[in-house]
C-alpha cells in the first residue's frame, strides 16, 4: 500500500515540468550546506530541512536531486541540471554553461531517496492543489516520526478539506503512537483500528512484538487495544474483499454475457457456433472509433455523447455485415453444422485482415467520454470506476432489449418457434429463410453494442475479438441453448467465479481451472445449464 | 465392445470387400511416389550445389516439415473425415508429442544429464522437476511421445464420448482444451521454457542435428512414419472396425439402436489419432529445431482442419494432399505477398466448405468419373 503511494507521488510529481522555475531557484544557504558537505548524515539533515522549509522552490531541488540533477562542489556551491543539459547556480540563480571542474553528483542511496521523497511529501502538505496535498499526507501515514505531530497538527489546524482532514487525523494518530503517555497511545489505536484501512496493519504489528527473551515489550493495555484494533481492520478488509470481488463479477459477468449473446442467439437459432463473432466485436469496436474520429472533427462540443451516438452506428454496420455474412456463405450449409464453423472462421479471418489493411496493424485509440473517467469511493480503498459502473448498466439494458425482442414482436416469436422446431414453424408459414436472416443480423448487431463497450475498456485493435471469443463460447456452452436466462446465469456465475479465485490462483490459472470445470460441467448436463426438454432434442 | 451379434448385412458386406489393402495399380503409384520423394534427400547430398539434379537443403527441410504435417492431417482425418468428430484441439496433441519430444532434444544438449537448461537456470530451478526423469534416454522420451498424448486423449475422449458430447459442443470444447493447455505452457512454472518453450538443440542419438545426413535420416523416417500410417490407417477404415465407425459418422443413433455401443470405437480411433498426430510433433520438432506454445494455440489447430478439408476428408489420401498444398500456397504467398496470406486462408476456408465439400480428391473423382462416362457415351 506505501510502495504504490510512494510510486504515485513520484510519478506525480516527476510529470510536473519544473523547467521553468529555475531561472530564480534560490533557497536559503543555511539549508542547503549539508548538501554539500559530502557527509550522508549531513546530506539527510539538509534535505529534511528542505521539505519543511516551506520554500517553493524546495520542492525543485528535492525533485532534482530525486532525478540525480543536482551537482556540488566543496566550496559550497550547488548547481541544478536543466532539461536542456545546462546548469542553474543554486547560490544566486545564475545560469551555468560551464561547470567548475570539480562538481560531483550528489550520490543516491536508499536511505536519501526515502529522505527526499518525505521530504517532497512534507513540502507538498502546505501545496495549494487539494489532491498533491492528500496524498503527500497519505503517503506518510504509515511511516511518520512523532516530532513531525507539530507540523501535522498545524497542517490540520488549515485544513478545509474533508478527505484530507480524515487523512491528517489518522496521520497524527500514527505518529502519535510513539508518544509517551499510554492513554494517548490507546486512543492513536483505537482511531487507526475505526479507519479499518489495511496500511495500519504493518504500523500496528510491531506493538505486539517480543523481546529476545520472548517477553511482550508492550504493556497488556496497549496489546489488548492492538488485538481489537487489528481485528476491526482485518473484517474491514475482508468486507471491502468481498464487496470488491461480487462487483468485479458482476462486472466482468457483464462483459461475458454482452459478448455472448449475441453468439446465443444464433446458435439457438441454427445450432451453429458462429467462429466470426469475435471479428463482430471488433468491428462494433471500430465503429466507435470511427464515430469518435467523426465527432473531434464535427462536434467537438459533443464528444463526450459520441459514445451514445456510436450505439446506434455499431448495431447497423455489424447488423449489415452479419445479414451479408448469412445470405452468402452460412445459408448454403445449412445442416452441415461442422461446415459452418470452419466457413466462419475463414470469414472471421477475412474481416481481420481487412480491418488490419483499413485501419493498420496498430491498436487505435478510443477515449472515454469524461462522465465515464473516475470512480465511485464505496469504502476504505474500493473504488469503483463509472466504466464498469456503466457497462453493468447497458449490459442491463441489452439484455431487456434482447428479451423484449423475442417475447413482444412478431419477429422474436418466430424466432422462438424456428428454435424449437424448424419444420413445423416452416410447415405453419414461418418464412424461415428471411427470419434467419433478421436474426443472425440482430445476433451481430447485439455482438457490435458488446464492442462499443469492449472500446471504453482496453485496447482496440484487430485482435480485439480473438481475446474474448473463446470465452463467449464457454458462456454459450454452459448456458445452453434456447434460454435467454442460461446465458445471463453463465455468463454471470463464471465472472464470479473468476474474480473469486484468482487472489488464490492467479489470473492464468483460475482460467485454466475454470475451463476445466466448464469440461467437467459438461459432462452432467452436455445440453448446459437449461437443457431443451422433449421430442425436438436429438 | 459389440453388444449383439454382428449384424448379417455386416457380414454380407465384408464378403465383398476386396481382401487386399488397395489394388496392384494404387500399390504402384503409391510406391511410385514414395520413391520419388524417398530420392530427393539422396539428390541433395549426392551431388554439388550447382548441379542441375541438385536439391537445396532448404526444399529436404521445407518437405521434412510437410510430411509432419500430412501425417497430423491423416491422424485428423482419421477421427473427422471417417468417425464424424470434429477436432479443433488436434494440436495439442501434437504439440505434446513434440514437446515430449524437445525433453530429450534438450538434455542431449547438454554437456552431463544432470545440467540444466537455460531457462530452468534463469528461473533458479536447482533440479529437473520430477516428470522431467529419465528423458535424457531417447527411448524413454519416445515412449513418452507416444504415452502422453494417448493418455491425454484417452482420458478426455473417455469423459466426453461417456456423455455424448458431440457434434459443435465437442469441437467447441477441444478448443478450450487446447487453449487451456496453451496457458498452462506460456507459464514459466509449468517447467517447459515458458514462452520461448524449447530450442537450440544439437545432437540427437549423438549425431549433430544441423548436419545434412541426420536431416536426411529425419526426412526419411518421417517418410516412412507416414506410409506407416496411410497403411494403418487403409487397414482400419477397410476393415469390420471402420465400417462401424463410417456408421458412427453417418448415424450414431441407429448404431446404437442396432446394438452398438459407440463409445469403445469412438475412444479408440480417438487416441490413435492423438498419437499418430503426436508422432508428427516429434518428428516436427528437430527438423525446424524449436517448439513453443503456440504450437496449442486454437489457430493451427483450426487450420489443420482445413488442410484435411481442402485435399478431401474421408480419404487418406485426400489429408496428405491438402497438407501439401495449403502449406505449398502458404509458403509461397508469405514470401510473395505476406499480407495477403490471411485473406487467401480465410477464401480457401469458405470456398472448400461451400463449394468443395469433398476437397481436391472428390473434386478429381468427379472429374474422371464424368471423363469416364463420356467415353462410354
Amino acid at each position: 500500500m506505501m510502495r504504490t503511494w510512494l510510486k504515485w507521488l513520484v510519478m506525480l510529481t516527476f510529470s510536473i515540468p519544473f523547467q521553468l522555475a529555475f531561472a530564480q531557484v534560490t533557497v536559503n544557504p543555511e539549508i542547503t550546506k549539508g548538501l554539500t558537505s559530502f557527509n550522508s548524515s549531513a546530506i539527510l539533515a539538509s534535505v529534511e530541512q528542505l521539505g519543511q522549509s516551506g520554500s517553493p522552490y524546495a520542492e525543485e531541488v528535492l525533485l532534482a536531486m530525486a532525478s540525480g540533477q543536482v551537482k556540488v562542489n566543496d566550496q559550497g556551491q550547488i548547481f541544478l541540471e536543466k532539461l536542456d543539459g545546462s546548469f542553474v547556480n543554486l547560490t544566486d540563480g545564475a545560469s551555468v554553461s560551464n561547470l567548475p571542474e570539480n562538481v560531483k553528483k550528489i550520490r543516491l542511496n536508499n536511505r536519501l531517496r526515502l529522505a527526499i521523497t518525505n521530504a517532497l511529501a512534507y513540502s507538498q502538505f502546505f501545496s495549494e492543489n487539494d489532491e498533491t496535498r492528500l496524498l503527500a499526507v497519505k503517503a506518510l501515514q504509515t511511516n511518520i516520526d512523532i516530532e513531525r505531530l507539530p507540523l501535522l497538527i498545524k497542517a490540520r489546524s488549515q485544513e478545509v478539506n474533508a478527505d484530507i482532514a480524515l487523512a491528517l487525523d489518522l496521520s497524527i494518530a500514527s505518529a502519535n503512537l510513539q508518544s509517551k503517555d499510554n492513554q494517548q497511545r490507546i486512543k492513536a489505536i483505537v482511531n487507526l483500528g475505526e479507519s479499518g484501512q489495511g496500511q495500519f496493519i504493518q504500523t500496528l504489528m510491531p506493538l505486539l512484538r517480543k523481546n529476545d527473551r520472548g517477553q511482550f515489550v508492550e504493556p497488556l493495555e496497549i496489546r489488548q487495544a492492538t488485538e481489537i484494533a487489528l481485528k476491526k481492520i482485518e473484517y474491514q478488509l475482508t468486507v471491502e474483499s468481498w464487496l470488491g470481488n461480487i462487483f468485479f463479477g458482476l462486472s466482468l459477468g457483464s462483459i461475458l454475457l454482452l459478448v455472448a449473446l449475441g453468439l446465443a442467439i444464433t446458435f439457438g437459432l441454427m445450432g451453429v457456433i458462429n467462429m466470426a463473432h469475435g471479428e463482430l466485436l471488433m468491428i462494433g469496436a471500430y465503429s466507435t472509433y470511427v464515430v469518435q474520429t467523426l465527432f473531434k472533427q464535427w462536434f467537438p462540443s459533443a464528444f463526450d455523447w459520441y459514445v451514445i451516438a456510436a450505439l446506434p452506428v455499431a448495431f447497423i454496420v455489424t447488423a449489415l455485415v452479419g445479414m451479408v455474412l448469412e445470405r452468402t456463405v452460412i445459408r448454403w450449409l445449412y445442416g452441415r453444422p461442422l461446415e459452418t464453423l470452419l466457413a466462419t472462421w475463414g470469414v472471421s479471418l477475412i474481416l481481420m485482415q481487412l480491418v488490419r489493411t483499413i485501419f493498420g496493424a496498430q491498436n487505435v485509440e478510443v477515449a472515454n467520454p469524461s462522465w465515464m473517467s473516475g470512480g465511485l469511493h464505496i469504502m476504505g480503498s474500493l473504488v469503483i470506476s463509472y466504466n464498469r459502473i456503466s457497462i453493468v448498466l447497458f449490459a442491463l439494458l441489452v439484455v431487456l432489449f434482447v428479451w423484449i425482442i423475442l417475447q413482444y414482436t412478431r419477429l422474436g416469436l418466430f424466432v422462438r418457434a424456428i428454435t424449437q422446431n424448424r419444420q413445423m414453424a416452416n410447415c405453419v408459414g414461418v418464412p424461415t429463410g428471411r427470419i434467419d436472416m433478421l436474426t443472425f443480423g440482430l445476433g451481430a448487431g447485439i455482438a457490435g453494442l458488446a464492442g462499443v463497450a469492449l472500446s471504453q475498456l482496453g485496447n482496440v485493435g484487430p485482435d480485439l475479438g480473438r481475446t474474448y471469443i473463446i470465452d463467449s463460447f464457454m458462456v454459450v456452452v454452459l448456458g445452453g441453448v434456447g434460454q435467454l436466462a442460461g446465458t445471463v446465469i453463465a455468463a454471470l456465475g463464471l465472472g464470479a467465479l473468476n474474480k473469486f479465485m484468482e487472489p488464490f490462483s492467479g489470473a492464468v490459472v483460475a482460467k485454466i481451472t475454470i475451463l476445466m470445470f466448464i469440461i467437467l460441467f459438461i459432462q452432467k448436463r452436455p445440453q448446459g445449464i437449461f437443457a431443451p426438454k422433449g421430442r425436438g432434442v436429438e | 465392445m459389440i453388444a449383439s451379434n454382428p449384424l448379417p448385412h455386416l457380414n454380407t458386406a465384408s464378403k465383398h470387400h476386396q481382401p487386399t489393402l488397395y489394388k496392384p495399380k494404387a500399390w504402384a503409384a503409391i510406391l511410385l511416389v514414395i520413391c520419388f520423394f524417398a530420392v530427393l534427400p539422396v539428390l541433395n547430398l549426392s551431388t554439388p550445389e550447382n548441379h542441375a539434379w541438385h536439391v537445396s537443403n532448404y526444399t529436404i527441410s521445407l518437405l521434412g516439415k510437410f510430411i509432419c504435417f500430412a501425417l497430423a492431417a491423416l491422424a485428423l482425418d482419421l477421427v473427422w473425415g471417417y468417425t464424424g468428430i470434429l477436432s479443433l484441439g488436434h494440436g495439442l496433441f501434437f504439440a505434446l508429442g513434440g514437446y515430449a519430444h524437445g525433453m530429450y532434444l534438450m538434455r542431449a544438449a547438454k554437456d552431463s544429464s544432470d545440467q540444466l537448461p537455460d531457462f530452468m537456470v534463469f528461473l533458479s530451478f536447482d533440479h529437473y522437476p520430477w516428470y522431467w526423469e529419465l528423458t535424457q534416454y531417447a527411448a524413454y522420451a519416445w515412449f513418452l511421445v507416444i504415452l502422453v498424448p494417448g493418455a491425454v486423449a484417452f482420458i478426455f475422449g473417455y469423459f466426453a464420448f461417456r456423455s455424448r458430447i458431440k457434434g459443435v459442443y465437442f469441437s467447441i470444447i477441444t478448443q478450450a482444451l487446447t487453449f487451456a493447455a496453451m496457458l498452462l505452457f506460456f507459464r514459466n512454472e509449468t517447467g517447459f521454457g515458458g514462452n520461448n518453450g524449447f530450442t537450440d538443440f544439437k545432437y540427437i542419438l549423438g549425431f549433430d542435428i544441423t548436419a545434412s545426413i541426420t536431416r536426411a535420416s529425419l526426412y526419411w523416417v518421417s517418410l516412412a512414419a507416414l506410409l506407416g500410417a496411410l497403411i494403418l490407417g487403409r487397414a482400419i477404415t477397410q476393415s469390420k472396425l471402420g465400417r462401424v465407425l463410417t456408421a458412427i459418422r453417418d448415424s450414431e443413433g441407429r448404431l446404437r439402436f442396432l446394438g452398438y455401443e459407440p463409445l469403445g470405437f469412438k475412444l479408440f480411433i480417438w487416441t490413435l489419432s492423438a498419437i499418430l498426430c503426436g508422432v508428427a510433433g516429434a518428428l516436427y520438432v528437430p527438423q525446424v529445431g524449436i517448439i513453443n506454445p503456440s504450437e496449442m494455440s486454437p489457430e493451427n489447430s483450426i487450420e489443420m482442419v482445413i488442410w484435411v478439408a481442402t485435399g478431401g476428408r474421408g480419404s487418406l489420401i485426400g489429408p496428405i494432399v491438402g497438407a501439401a498444398t495449403v502449406n505449398g500456397l502458404k509458403t509461397w504467398f508469405t514470401s510473395a505477398f505476406p499480407e495477403y496470406w490471411l485473406f487467401a486462408l480465410g477464401f480457401l476456408f469458405v470456398l472448400v466448405t461451400v463449394l468443395l465439400p469433398q476437397g481436391i480428391v472428390g473434386l478429381v473423382q468427379k472429374l474422371m468419373k464424368n471423363f469416364a462416362s463420356k467415353g462410354v457415351n
